[in-house]
């Protein structure tokens, strides 16, 4: 890909956008349409369109495959985590209200947005992994 | 609805895979629309950026990996087309018994629906009750959907993934 100039200055240009967006949609998506599962696809799928054009072995320096696989377990162990953090503080498994002693509703919201983070950084490693995997065996 | 029908017929007529994979990827695309059209945009957030974009791609490796021309099948079609034919009849005859579209007395508008929707503003207290349902009222769901993802991500590790390291330490082992 490296005689493609135009392909490479454009993405050069979209990247940043394409990240940017994708923490949007993940840290906005309590208030518009989006959430964890979106934004982690968009962020995998920036860090695949940077492997097609900038080639394989530079997206594996970003993101080695051992910090990928420990990515997606830390995802649901996020997201199990808060769970069992409710358990803990006396609520049922899941149950954001208790996270907050004072305001249930700040519970709910500080849960919805770590449940959400567990879902987005599984989902992206998880697609990096799979692409990782296959473009690696193709080469 | 026209074109999503067009897009289809083509991917079951073509025989170059290459072709069906694109063309898959703009059936997604016009199905993102449709949602869009029926205010479910979060879901044709979703179909977007999977079904049109990062599905798209997998199936390009995977192309990459294996061939890109469909094989001619040998078998008598007549049997699966009688198969197909009785369980759509069947299905159709369900439909029947389905409450008129839309209307605001269906069951799935009347059971817990009413409930998210008044309670959610007070009890959540964010705006997006598509994310409060799915995020709280339906964690349960969104954690096996998490596991599910993930579970797909070691599977394909265990296929693809450990298969080439094997080959990589062979070679590393040969010089």
């Amino acid at each position: 890909m490296k005689h493609y100039v135009v392909l490479r200055v454009v993405t050069r240009l979209l990247l940043p956008m394409i990240f940017l967006f994708a923490l949007y949609v993940q840290f906005h998506g309590d208030f518009g349409p989006g959430g964890g599962f979106q934004a982690g696809v968009i962020f995998g799928a920036g860090v695949i369109l940077y492997a097609l054009v900038f080639g394989l072995h530079n997206a594996r320096l970003l993101f080695p495959p051992s910090l990928l696989r420990w990515l997606i377990s830390a995802g649901v162990l996020i997201y199990a985590g808060v769970g069992v953090i409710g358990l803990l503080l006396g609520g049922n498994f899941l149950d954001y209200g208790v996270l907050d002693a004072h305001d249930p509703v700040h519970g709910q919201h500080l849960g919805i947005l770590l449940v959400e983070l567990g879902v987005g950084i599984t989902v992206a490693a998880v697609m990096i992994t799979i692409f990782f995997a296959f473009a690696w065996r193709g080469r | 609805m026209a074109l999503l029908v067009v897009v289809a017929v083509a991917v079951i007529r073509l025989k170059d895979l290459f072709a069906v994979v694109m063309l898959s990827g703009i059936y997604s695309l016009v199905s993102a629309g449709l949602f869009v059209v029926l205010d479910a945009v979060d879901v044709a957030f979703t179909e977007a950026s999977v079904g049109a974009g990062v599905a798209t791609v997998f199936m390009l490796s995977t192309l990459a990996l294996t061939t890109s021309r469909e094989k001619a099948s040998k078998r008598n079609p007549i049997l699966p087309l009688v198969v197909v034919f009785i369980t759509g009849a069947a299905l159709i005859y369900g439909t029947l018994d389905i409450p008129p579209f839309g209307s605001a007395d269906d069951p799935i508008h009347r059971h817990v629906a009413p409930r998210y929707i008044e309670q959610s503003p007070e009890e959540i207290g964010i705006p997006n009750i598509v994310t409060s349902v799915l995020a709280s009222y339906r964690g349960y769901d969104t954690f096996g959907e998490t596991v599910v993802v993930f579970t797909a991500g070691i599977g394909v590790l265990m296929l693809i993934g450990g298969a080439r390291r094997r080959e990589d330490s062979d070679k590393d082992d040969k010089p």
